[in-house]
């Protein structure tokens, strides 16, 4: 009884601040109603037993995505009145498209629930062994069955870190950094100059 | 009692609330991205419940990678949009002619 009103609440709340983030007039309300949408699906995940994921997505998304998201909305300095101008204008065409999409995925959910196709079920080989937890079972699962799939994930965020950097690093003209080069390239012996100045001359440097 | 069936219907109704979404605001690309990750999210919503409902991990592990592209995507794709406003001053990306394309 309990899985159900739980379920129902997320579902709501994930729906209404999806909503809520594609309509909402402020870019800035729109990332703080997508990090609700987030948690309510985490949520969601928890009911289904899937805590690690559910976790990966408050941490990966609220901890990250989403706190990128408003610090570029807020560092933009952006006239976001006339970035809707095209709403009302775009709602009729947005309309078509969102509501064929979901008489299709209704039409597909129907005829799954009166009797789908059986394309073949899990064989069991990635089946989480009895007693143990989900950390545990996708650990095991992604050391060692998936070690190359995750590590090519590891490849893909060095990629786009370093992607990131390289777009929106600029050199700047007028700051005086480290020229590392120069300071390897100076010996000893050019580097300091030994003088006997006489008495009442000055020093030539 | 909740079965996989209302999984489904939840993430579809997201994934179309984010296709929306795209068709909404064609002008301003932070709320475009921000749909990309809703379209994202209902995909792995739809992953960990037949995950779920299969008892097979394989749906979970596949949904974490999906999560990796998702985070990649959208780091590039901001930095992406910060050089553009740079260059521009701008971010409506309704009058994006630079390459003639």
């Amino acid at each position: 009884m309990i899985q159900t009103i739980a379920f129902y609440l997320f579902a709501a709340l994930t729906i209404a601040s999806a909503a809520a983030t594609i309509l909402s007039r402020n870019p800035v309300h729109a990332v703080l109603f997508l990090i609700l949408a987030f948690f309510n699906a985490a949520g969601l995940m928890v009911l289904t037993g899937a805590e690690f994921i559910a976790m990966l997505l408050v941490i990966v998304y609220v901890g990250a995505v989403a706190v990128l998201f408003l610090f570029v909305v807020m560092m933009l300095d952006i006239d976001f009145a006339e970035l809707r101008a095209g709403f009302v204008k775009n709602f009729p065409l947005g309309l078509l498209v969102a509501v064929v999409l979901l008489a299709e995925m209704v039409l597909g959910i129907g005829a799954y629930k009166s009797g789908g196709l059986v394309l073949g079920t899990a064989d069991g080989t990635n089946a989480a062994p009895a007693g143990t937890t989900n950390i545990e079972a996708i650990g095991a699962l992604m050391y060692s069955r998936y070690l190359f799939l995750f590590e090519a994930a590891g490849l893909i965020l060095l990629v786009a870190m370093i992607g990131a950097i390289v777009l929106t690093h600029r050199q700047r003209g007028d700051t005086r950094g480290q020229k590392i080069s120069k300071q390897i390239a100076r010996r000893p012996d050019e580097a300091t100059v030994n003088v006997k100045p006489e008495v009442g001359k000055g020093v030539q440097l | 009692m909740i079965g996989v069936e209302h999984y489904v219907v939840v993430s579809s109704i997201l994934f179309v609330l984010g296709v929306l979404g795209i068709f909404l605001n064609r002008k301003n690309v932070i709320v475009l991205l921000m749909a990309i990750e809703l379209i994202l999210l209902a995909v792995n919503l739809n992953l960990v419940a037949f995950s779920a409902a299969l008892h097979d991990l394989t749906g979970q592990i596949f949904a974490m990678f999906v999560l990796t592209v998702a985070a990649g995507e959208a780091a590039v794709g901001l930095a992406i949009l910060v050089i553009y406003f740079r260059g521009r001053g701008t971010i409506a990306v309704d009058d994006v002619n630079r390459m003639k394309g």
